[in-house]
Formats: C-alpha cells, sequence, structure tokens
C-alpha cells in the first residue's frame, strides 16, 4: 500500500512540471494489483505537439481529420516511440447508446431465431429505434458539457513515423461507428512505447464539428473534363442530326463483320459469337450486346445460324432479348429459336471447355468474340484459329489485346469496341458521338504535350491543374 | 412505352451515379445500386440453370449430335444440386456452411473441379507457344519489329540474357540485354499501353453519354437508334 502511494506521489512528481496551461502533458502509469511496474521516468518520450482536428474535406460528414508533430523521441532522441493511439471525448451518453444498440442486435437475433418478424418483436424493435434516435438527437448537447460527464475513449492506433489519423465513422446512428455531425468533439494523442505503460499524451484539440460538403473539389479536374466532353457530345450529335457529314476512319475489324456473315452463309456454317466474362453492368459487356444486336439482324437477313453460348444469366437474358428483336427487326421473326442464346457456366474454365468443345464440333466460319475476357482469350481463340474459322475480337482489357492481335485475323483494341457499334449502325447521330471522342482524344494529346514541357521548365501551376485528390 | 420507360430509368439513374461521384452525400448510391444488382443476379441464378436443363433435355430428345455430352452435364448438374441441397456428408449436418470442410459438395469441388480447371488452364503454356510461333514470323517489316523486341525481352527476362552481355562495362550498361528489356517494356511498352488505356477511358464516357441520352438503344433489342 505505502509502496504504490509512494509510486502514485513519485508518477505526480514527474509528470507535473510537463504540464502546461495550452497542452497537458501527462505520464500515466498503470499500476496492476500485485504486480506494480517499475517506470523509469527518462524513459518517458516527448509527447506528440500541436495537435489539430478538423472536418475531413470532401466527404459527406461524420468524419474529423487529426494530426500532430511527431515526438521528439519518434525517430531521434530516445527513439522510443514505437506508436500514437488516438482518443476521442465521448460523453456517457453513447454508453447508452451502445447498450441499447446491444439490445437491438438481440432483437435482430431473435427474429432470425424465430425466422419471422412477430409483432411483439416488431414492437420492441420499434421502441428501440425510437430511443436511439431520440439519445442521437441529444447528442450536440452532451457534447457541449465537455468535459463533464464523459470520458476518453480509444479510437484507434498509428504506427511511430506516422502523424495523422482519419476518425472516420458512419451516419447510421443504430450502428456503433457512428459519430454525430454539428457536435463539439475533442481529440488527443498519446506517444506510446514498448511498455505500455510508458507513454506521453498530447494536449486537447477541440472543439471541432464534423459536416458534410456538397461538392467534392478534389474533383474538379474530372467535372471539368467531364462537362467538356458531354457538351462536346451534346453539341456533335445535334449537328449530325442537322444532317452534317462526318467523316470516321474505317475499322477494318467492324468492315470484316459484314464479309465474315457472308462467308459463313456461302460455307453454310454457323457463326459463333462470345460475349465474353464480363456481367450486365460492365460497359464492354453493353457494347458487345449493341455489336451482337447488328450480328444478329445481319445474320437472319442471310438465314445463316448463329450461336452465343453465355457465361452470366442476366447477360443471357439481355442477349436473348436482343437477338429476339433483331429478328423481328430483319423481317423474320419466325426464325429466331430459344436455343440461340444459352446459359453454359459461371466457372471460367468450364465456360472455356464448353465453347472450346462448340467450335471443334460445329466448326463455325467466324468466331466473334467482343466483351470482357481474361485468362481464357487465347485459349478461345488458338481454338478458333485450329478450328479454321475467320475471327473478330475486341476487348478493353489491355492485358489480353496481345493475345487477340495475334490470334485473330481482326481485332478492334481498346475504344474502338466501343466505337464499333456506332460504326455498324452508320447513324448520323452515333457518329456524332465518336467526333466528339475524337476531338477529346485530341485535346488530351494537346495537353499531355503541354504537359511534359510544363514538366521540363517546373510549371508546377500547370501540373496541379490536373491533380485529383480521392 | 416499352422502349420510353426503360430509357427514362437509363437516364434517370446514369445521371444519378454520374453527380454521386461529385457530391459526397450521394457517395453510397453506386454501391447501394450494386446491392441491387446482386440481388437481380440472385434471381438471374435460377433463369440460368432453367435454360441450362431446358437446352440439354431439348437436346437429348431430339438427339442432336453429342448428346452424350448433355447427359455427362445434366447428371453433373443433378449431382451437385442434391449433395449442395441437402448437404450430404456435411460434418455439421444440414445447419452447416455448404462448403464445410469434408462434405461431398466440397469434395466434389476440390478433387474434380478445381483439376478439371486448373487441367484447362495449364492449356495455355501450349497455346503461348504456339500464338508466339505465328507472331513473330518476319512476314513484313512490322512483324520483323516485333520478333526483335520479343526476342530481347524473352532473352532480357533469363539469366542466358545477362551471361551474353555481362561483359559489357558499366558506363555502356543500357546495352546489356536485362537493361534493353527493361528500357523496352518501361518506354515502348507502357507508353502504348497508356495510350489505348487513355482512348478505352474515352470510349467508356462516350459509350456511357450515349446510353444515358439514348442515343445508343440496341442493348433494348431492335435497331431504332437515334
Amino acid at each position: 500500500m505505502v509502496y504504490k502511494l509512494t509510486l502514485t506521489l513519485l508518477t505526480f512528481l514527474l509528470i507535473a512540471p510537463v504540464v502546461s496551461a495550452q497542452e497537458t502533458v501527462a505520464a500515466s502509469v498503470e499500476a496492476t494489483v500485485g504486480d506494480p511496474p517499475m517506470i523509469d521516468s527518462s524513459l518517458i518520450p516527448a509527447p506528440p505537439s500541436d495537435i489539430k482536428a478538423v472536418d475531413t474535406d470532401n466527404d459527406h460528414g461524420h468524419s474529423i481529420t487529426v494530426t500532430w508533430e511527431l515526438s521528439a523521441d519518434d525517430g531521434s532522441g530516445m527513439n522510443n516511440v514505437l506508436s500514437y493511439e488516438v482518443f476521442r471525448w465521448v460523453p456517457f451518453l453513447m454508453d447508452e447508446l451502445d447498450t441499447l444498440r446491444v439490445e437491438l442486435a438481440r432483437v435482430a437475433a431473435e427474429i432470425d431465431s424465430v425466422g419471422r418478424l412477430t409483432g411483439e418483436l416488431k414492437d420492441e424493435r420499434a421502441v428501440i429505434w425510437a430511443a436511439i434516435d431520440d439519445m442521437a438527437d441529444q447528442m450536440p448537447e452532451a457534447h457541449r458539457m465537455y468535459p463533464e460527464g464523459g470520458e476518453w475513449r480509444l479510437l484507434g492506433k498509428v504506427a511511430s513515423g506516422v502523424a495523422t489519423y482519419d476518425d472516420t465513422g458512419g451516419k447510421d446512428r443504430k450502428v456503433s461507428d457512428f459519430i454525430p455531425d454539428f457536435s463539439d468533439l475533442y481529440f488527443r494523442v498519446e506517444a506510446v512505447t514498448s511498455d505500455s505503460a510508458i507513454r506521453a499524451a498530447s494536449g486537447v484539440a477541440g472543439p471541432v464539428q464534423s459536416y458534410g460538403q456538397w461538392f467534392n473539389t478534389g474533383r474538379t479536374p474530372v467535372f471539368i473534363a467531364f462537362m467538356f466532353f458531354g457538351i462536346m457530345t451534346v453539341f456533335f450529335v445535334i449537328k449530325a442530326r442537322r444532317g452534317a457529314e462526318l467523316y470516321v476512319r474505317p475499322l477494318a475489324g467492324i468492315e470484316a463483320v459484314d464479309d465474315a456473315i457472308g462467308r459463313a452463309t456461302e460455307m453454310g456454317r454457323p457463326i459463333l459469337y462470345v460475349l465474353g466474362l464480363g456481367t450486365a453492368a460492365d460497359v464492354a459487356t453493353i457494347a458487345s450486346f449493341t455489336i451482337l444486336g447488328r450480328v444478329a439482324k445481319r445474320v437472319a437477313e442471310y438465314q445463316t445460324e448463329l450461336i452465343v453460348p453465355t457465361y452470366d444469366p442476366i447477360v443471357m437474358s439481355v442477349a436473348q432479348e436482343v437477338v429476339k428483336s433483331s429478328f423481328s427487326d430483319a423481317g423474320r421473326p419466325e426464325d429466331y429459336n430459344e436455343d440461340i442464346v444459352y446459359f453454359v457456366t459461371q466457372l471460367q474454365f468450364a465456360y472455356v471447355a464448353a465453347v472450346n468443345g462448340t467450335m471443334l464440333r460445329e466448326l463455325p466460319a467466324t468466331n466473334v468474340y467482343m466483351g470482357k475476357f481474361f485468362a481464357e482469350s487465347l485459349l478461345l481463340a488458338e481454338t478458333g484459329a485450329l478450328a479454321g474459322s475467320i475471327q473478330i475480337a475486341g476487348t478493353d482489357e489491355i492485358a489480353q489485346i496481345p493475345f487477340f492481335i495475334v490470334a485473330c485475323d481482326f481485332t478492334l483494341i481498346g475504344e474502338e469496341l466501343y466505337a464499333a457499334s456506332a460504326y455498324l449502325g452508320r447513324e448520323p447521330v452515333l457518329l456524332g458521338s465518336l467526333k466528339a471522342q475524337d476531338y477529346a482524344k485530341a485535346a488530351m494529346i494537346l495537353l499531355a504535350i503541354v504537359g511534359v514541357v510544363a514538366a521540363q521548365f517546373e510549371w508546377n501551376w500547370f501540373i496541379e491543374l490536373f491533380h485529383v485528390v480521392d | 412505352m416499352k422502349r420510353q420507360i426503360p430509357l427514362f430509368i437509363t437516364f434517370f439513374v446514369g445521371t444519378l451515379l454520374i453527380f454521386s461521384v461529385f457530391i459526397p452525400p450521394m457517395e453510397t448510391l453506386g454501391e447501394n445500386f450494386t446491392l441491387f444488382f446482386d440481388i437481380i443476379a440472385v434471381f438471374a441464378f435460377f433463369l440460368g440453370a432453367g435454360n441450362l436443363v431446358r437446352v440439354h433435355v431439348s437436346k437429348l430428345r431430339k438427339r442432336k449430335a453429342d448428346w452424350g455430352f448433355s447427359i455427362v452435364t445434366l447428371i453433373g448438374f443433378g449431382f451437385m444440386l442434391f449433395v449442395g441441397l441437402l448437404k450430404i456428408g456435411n460434418p455439421g449436418g444440414i445447419a452447416a456452411d455448404v462448403t464445410a470442410p469434408g462434405s461431398w459438395f466440397q469434395e466434389m469441388f476440390n478433387y474434380v473441379i478445381n483439376p478439371l480447371q486448373s487441367t484447362m488452364y495449364a492449356l495455355l503454356a501450349f497455346f503461348v507457344a504456339s500464338a508466339s510461333y505465328r507472331a513473330f514470323r518476319a512476314k513484313n517489316r512490322e512483324a520483323t519489329i516485333l520478333l526483335m523486341a520479343a526476342f530481347v525481352i524473352l532473352l532480357g527476362r533469363t539469366p542466358l540474357g545477362m551471361m551474353l552481355t555481362a561483359w559489357i562495362p558499366d558506363s555502356l550498361s543500357i546495352f546489356q540485354i536485362p537493361n534493353m528489356a527493361v528500357w523496352i517494356m518501361n518506354s515502348f511498352n507502357l507508353a502504348g499501353q497508356r495510350a489505348i488505356l487513355i482512348g478505352i477511358s474515352l470510349g467508356v464516357v462516350a459509350m456511357s453519354l450515349r446510353l444515358i441520352l439514348g442515343v445508343e438503344r440496341t442493348y433494348l433489342g431492335g435497331d431504332d437508334s437515334g
């Protein structure tokens, strides 16, 4: 007992001199009953200083960024700082809120075990929800009471050498990481050594309030570029609608589509169309649907056989609709049958095995690969080449483009896949958007050249114009 | 009306998601729409499974060419469905995770599907060789340059490349084959890749705008673009 009192007194005497009005520096000694640690005061590191807490920029609120100056004993001096622990002051009301959340979790578990939402459980849940909302509404007031009626809560830890911490929470009051907006928040950082009892605390930063922004200024360059491109697209579409002649350079791969369909017709062999491994949410797959639509229309006109094995059930459904409509547009709805587009599997190499098997059995005159492709690209294209088919491919997966170039007769490189549908249709309105794309590319080439010059002459202001912060 | 409603939905959702990139309070919208997509995908599984069974049963009935493969497919499908739904051999019983070690479902995956998939993947080694043989024939000027670049990179990535040019002094180390390979990859290859990437990005934006503005409609079925 006497020993513990002496230790506490000693600790107080050691800490007291470094406490100032501006900055509270504390060294805490955690004495455990029966095994009191021996603290060497000379090992207490210098505290982190100049702590600042500001609302995190360009977010939806509920987040504070804390920064500080590293301890003098981090990387230099005694060099014994191992990490920094960041604390936020939270009112006791937050503990009560946590208790309610535990209750809510219990009710949710009960609903799960019962297997349905009974009236009793529904009422109980509604009562807890109302209590949580009520308590969350009181948070700003409770935070204003600092330092009364609350405690410091450990948020997290960062390694030595790091002087920033994002206290990012959510806006859902029912979840434990909820951080109330427009409440006065206070933060503190402690430099921790290998002995967690030996530590030094910074002063307190605060009050600071979190709130959301209405525009992410870090993405301004992207916004300007998007608006510029969007306006150009609309401009050229309107121009095309008014009848302006627009020249678009020919794409060999697309011009080959008609020839390939003709070849299949003459040979009396089918056309195999592979949409790739993408989902219906991938732009490459959507572009592929548009090309499939054009191909299916020609196929219907020439009365050739079409085979479309798919990897994804949603892609299959959309592809069925596209092909069916194309047959109708060609004036041959009766030629459409549901076996044209079919589902194979969602296992990558099992899909390859099935499609390769189809190629070797059916010996299609033409294989068209358009969409998202991964490691299976060469397996498909080489088998097609062995089967003697004319092959046309297009993908936006950079790593797969060389494989297609090597193994296929015609390859649409990158953005040509997206241009293909517009090119195939030859509608002026679609060509208008291609024109905008070409001008945007020209603008980017120009900016890249100016950027190289700017880098040489260290015109950093020019480079900063394009700096995007995420 | 059949076209107007999907076009309106595309325009509305597309515009909303574009603005969500720039407006922080709307940032979670994208994730929410992804969740909607996942929910739809779950139901689409039934479509896929139904289609698979229908196509293969139809093949069997009509005794189309190679109908024997359809029997294998249907037996495999039925067997996996059976052991998966009833959790046959699952040490934890019907309430346990379907992929628990020891369950027939997991055993089939580990000892049948995985080796078969690996076998297919392994074929890539042979196909790379045959494709390279075709690509690297010096038929014209471009193909010759390609052949030379490929030769330098192939040598540069093997110990032989270093052995052959180790005698070159450090002041001329750029002419050592491994360094030349790095130079080709970091300069020509990277520049080409980035150019393609910029084109793809612009293409994606242009395609998305065409879809949002309703200029491109083929994905809805039919051909009345514009």
